[in-house]
């Protein structure tokens, strides 16, 4: 591994909309191990606000501890960040949501900050239908700590030093169906095809975009007896669709076959097509998705792809009918109430 | 029994049962005096319950303006059989039992050094009224009326109240001002009206008001500009954020469009408020919470991510007494030392103590400004007596020239004029307070990555020793900066020689200033005396220990607190600071400063409260 970006590009590197090239959405360079699925999803959300054309400054990024949590620092150098505490992020995420709704938040979680430590946080942002992504760069294992199962760790899977993990697994996508998340999607950071496309989707969407990304330890739990490893994931991998984002105002261009390709307008007038390899899944129905889980874990399948959504929820501002100028802005104008209405506060107490 | 007239100077105390509507009965009572132009001051004593259980509401009428509880009751009303035979022993002898002599009383409780007052009143009611919740309701009206007469009070005054509150429901008036005429005639037909003990017009009261000090937080919350609150339920600081909520529905709320210039989020536990209030602030919003003890306790690790990343934070501590569940509806000072030094680490955070509504007020406004300037927690560090009764307090005042201290934040033209590297934490201005940067400002410059980890003067992570003792320094660097910015302590010095001072703080000021005015009076002991009003300690503080030969340090914890915090931070001789306790649940009393004091200066005891060492 490199301890230093070089600084040359090739001096033809595409432009987006903005006249940004991808350098411009790049971020330090990581200090991950070198194979590690993170790297992979951090160079999925590059290549996502790249070509989506994303004003970096307009975008914060949000993490708690651990492994996954460190990941923002390797994107989007452009964006503020926060590394906040060990699985709180979804409440900084929601407060600096609250200070002002025209931003971008990406959330960047792990299966211990997400199913342990901050499951509380999680399912209440989730309920709360914020305005943010929440991917969750799931490995199944305690990384930084070196090699502890986690929440998310399949029975029967072991890690690299690990006895057969004895306990019932969380499955991160099926609770957020549950909780009401308005945008479900489960990806692999060894698709990038798949998930780069998932990623502008869930910015797309208003509202909570959860992105469960299993994201192998190749330290940990690479190993042939994981349920995380590269190649099982890769053996097991099913797809129920899948997915184009098309900018609003665009020309849809990917021709299917008809009735195998459903398309889901955006708030933006963005569309995404999902182009269905399992017609069974209603992606608007999440009894459809959660039953879809369940019947490929039961034949020992992965199942990936869009998930659920629901292009029409109110996200958190519109449910509290908060003011479109974001709350940060507002000056002593909006916010105090002024001294001749404090002197009738006064004499209502009198 | 041959009685003296005693005038606006007693303590009244009602004794009900929760959940039977006796709250606003009794408050009817104690704003009339108040009305009156007489000084009061009610306290609720209230279980951590919702029907059923012992309540009191005890209130000290008196007309030299001495408003901490002074101990002791002269009129009870004892409405609740439960708690009956205490309350009887309770009274001072040659004070009154007002009783419902619908029941007859044990005989057994009687007492021939006070006197009872029977008053038919459950029968009354059963007469009057079909409906059983009037018959309570109305009951509680009805004895209001029957002290009316007793205390010689203007029932016209009392009319006037249930008017008022009333307003917009005057179905309502009739009948109460009937429940209460009624109750007034049972006294009269009861006992010579008015007794010993008389309530008179005074013009005493002059310009203040009557509030309680969670509405006072909640309404500098709205005045300071707090426009991100995020919280999570806990006596007795919840109405904070009621109050908070109330009045931004009412100045908050564009009138054209019906959109909130606000936001509460109620959290799903203390630490997601205090999380979102720390994201909040981050982005640029002045955000705050309310809690209480256990509340701060979860609080602790985000307190010092807040400390250490440096991100405003305004959190008011409404304190109960702990430990653990502690009494959740006692009072007491004892979150003092997790406040000051809260969550592992080094850390020190910004305290303000207010002893009334205007300071809970105009603390919490001048929370955000400071929180802001030095990119830190404050707390405002209230208490349960304070919050959650009545104070009479002078009136709020508010500059309409006064802006918001934003603090050092650089804008984008700043950021596009710069030409050096945007440093966050870079000590530009030699006062170890940097500037920060709101996200979303600037295309290319200003972005930094807030860590909880250690870092230099750019926001990079480094595990470099002398990278790591620079900042903490600076940190300290600021935290002395602040001491010049925080309120500074009240004085009260005594113009005869003196050599021995009194430290108090927060709702210790009303008994510890009436008890040094009765020991100046009747034991010819004076003293100087200060109150502090924040941490970090002012130079002020530091002078008056230094001048004295010792000093009391009077407070409402086990551990003497406050006094552990003063001989930390200044080094003192612990035998300079003498710790004054009270730490029973209930508001301290002038009485027993007093006793104390007198006792130590008169070494009739030399180890008043003491620590056991």
């Amino acid at each position: 591994m490199s301890y230093k970006i070089p600084g040359f590009r090739h001096p033809n590197l595409p432009k987006n909309e903005l006249g940004y090239t991808t350098k411009d959405y790049e971020g330090a360079v990581s200090t991950l191990c070198a194979g590690c699925g993170h790297d992979s999803i951090s160079a999925a959300i590059i290549e996502a606000c790249f070509e989506m054309s994303i004003q970096p400054h307009r975008v914060a990024k949000l993490s708690g501890i651990g492994c996954s949590s460190k990941t923002p620092t390797y994107f989007l150098g452009n964006s503020h960040g926060f590394n906040s505490v060990h699985g709180r992020m979804p409440s900084v995420a929601t407060g600096a949501n609250m200070a002002n709704r025209n931003m971008l938040y990406v959330g960047i979680s792990g299966d211990g900050d997400t199913a342990s430590i901050g499951m509380g946080q999680f399912v209440h942002a989730v309920r709360r239908n914020v305005n943010m992504v929440y991917i969750c760069e799931n490995n199944g294992v305690y990384g930084l700590t070196k090699g502890q199962d986690s929440a998310t760790t399949d029975i029967g899977s072991k890690s690299k030093k690990g006895e057969p993990n004895a306990l019932e697994p969380i499955n991160l996508c099926a609770i957020a169906l549950q909780l009401g998340a308005t945008f479900v999607a489960n990806s692999f950071s060894g698709d990038k095809s798949q998930l780069v496309p998932i990623i502008k989707a869930a910015i797309a969407h208003q509202g909570f975009s959860f992105i469960n990304v299993i994201s192998p330890c190749v330290t940990f739990n690479n190993v042939v007896s994981s349920t995380k490893s590269y190649d099982y994931i890769r053996q097991h991998m099913a797809s129920t669709n899948s997915v184009d984002y098309v900018p609003p105002a665009s020309e849809i261009t990917t021709e299917y076959e008809p009735g195998t390709t459903e398309r889901v307008t955006m708030h933006d007038g963005s569309v995404i097509s999902l182009h269905k390899l399992d017609p069974n899944l209603d992606i608007h129905s999440r009894r459809s998705a959660l039953e879809m889980i369940y019947e490929y874990s039961a034949q020992d399948k992965v199942l990936t792809g869009v998930l659920f959504i629901d292009p029409d929820a109110d996200e958190i501002h519109k449910t509290m009918n908060t003011t479109t100028t974001p709350l940060r802005n507002l000056t002593e104008k909006e916010l105090c109430p002024g001294a001749a209405a404090l002197e009738t506060i006064n004499e209502l107490h009198r | 029994m041959k009685r003296d007239i005693i005038t606006n100077e007693f303590v009244v105390k009602f004794a009900n049962v929760n959940g039977t509507g006796s709250a606003s009965a009794n408050k009817l009572f104690s704003r009339s005096v108040f009305r009156m132009g007489v000084p009061i001051s009610p306290k609720n004593i209230f279980p951590s319950n919702i029907q059923g259980l012992p309540t009191w509401y005890e209130v000290r009428i008196n007309e030299k303006g001495f408003l901490a509880r002074r101990g002791g009751i002269d009129v009870m009303i004892g409405m609740n059989p439960q708690s009956m035979q205490r309350d009887i022993a309770e009274v001072e002898k040659g004070g009154y039992f007002i009783y419902d002599s619908t029941k007859p009383l044990d005989p057994g409780w009687l007492r021939d050094d006070i006197d009872f007052i029977g008053l038919p009143l459950t029968e009354k009611c059963r007469e009057m009224y079909e409906d059983p919740r009037q018959r309570q309701l109305f009951r509680n009206i009805m004895y209001v009326g029957a002290l009316v007469a007793l205390f010689g009070m203007e029932i016209d005054v009392v009319k006037q109240l249930i008017s008022d509150q009333f307003k917009g429901k005057e179905q309502l008036v009739a009948p109460n001002v009937k429940a209460l005429e009624t109750g007034f005639g049972l006294a009269q037909d009861s006992y010579p009206c008015p007794f010993a003990f008389r309530i008179a017009r005074r013009n005493n009261v002059g310009n203040r008001i009557l509030m309680d000090g969670n509405e006072a937080c909640g309404l500098g919350a709205v005045y300071g500009g707090g426009s991100v609150c995020a919280w999570y339920p806990i006596t007795p600081s919840t109405s904070v954020i009621d109050n908070f909520s109330r009045y931004c529905r009412k100045f908050r709320i564009d009138s054209e469009t019906g959109a909130k210039n606000f936001a509460v989020v109620q959290a799903e536990d203390e630490l997601a408020a205090i999380g979102m209030v720390i994201g909040a602030s981050w982005n640029g919003a002045r955000a705050f919470t309310a809690t209480s003890g256990p509340g701060l306790s979860l609080m602790q690790e985000f307190l010092g991510l807040a400390y250490f990343a440096e991100i405003p934070t305004v959190l008011i501590d409404v304190q109960r007494a702990g430990p653990s569940t502690g009494m959740p509806t006692r009072t007491q000072q004892s979150d003092i030392i997790t406040a000051a030094y809260a969550s592992h680490g080094d850390t020190k955070h910004i305290c303000l103590y207010p002893s009334t509504p205007r300071e809970c007020f105009e603390f919490t406004a001048t929370a955000f400004d400071l929180a802001e300037r030095f990119q830190t927690p404050v707390l405002v560090m209230s208490d349960l007596d304070l919050g959650m009764n009545d104070n009479m307090s002078d009136p709020f005042e508010w500059d309409d020239a006064r802006t918001y201290d934003r603090g050092k934040v650089f804008n984008r033209d700043d950021l596009e004029n710069m030409q050096e590297r945007f440093g966050r934490y870079l000590d530009i201005d030699g006062d170890g307070v940097p500037y920060r940067t709101y996200p979303g400002t600037h295309p290319t410059k200003g972005s930094f990555f807030t860590r909880g980890t250690s870092k230099d003067e750019y926001a990079i992570y480094t595990e470099a020793g002398e990278k790591y003792i620079g900042n903490m320094e600076r940190l300290l660097r600021k935290w002395d900066t602040a001491s010049e910015y925080v309120p500074k302590p009240t004085h009260c010095t005594t113009d005869k020689p003196c050599t021995v001072g009194v430290i108090y703080y927060g709702t210790s000021e009303a008994a510890t200033r009436e008890a040094l005015y009765h020991l100046n009076n009747l034991h010819g002991i004076s003293l100087d005396c200060l109150g502090i009003k924040a941490f970090p300690f002012t130079r002020e503080v530091q002078d008056f220990i230094d001048s004295h030969e010792y000093v009391f340090v009077v407070e409402q914890n086990r551990d003497a607190q406050m006094r552990s915090l003063l001989i930390n931070e200044f080094d003192y001789n612990p035998d300079q600071l003498v710790p004054l306790l009270h730490f029973d649940g209930s508001p301290i009393t002038a009485r027993f400063i007093r006793h104390e004091i007198r006792d130590w200066i008169l070494q009739t005891t030399t180890t008043p409260r003491r620590r056991r060492k």
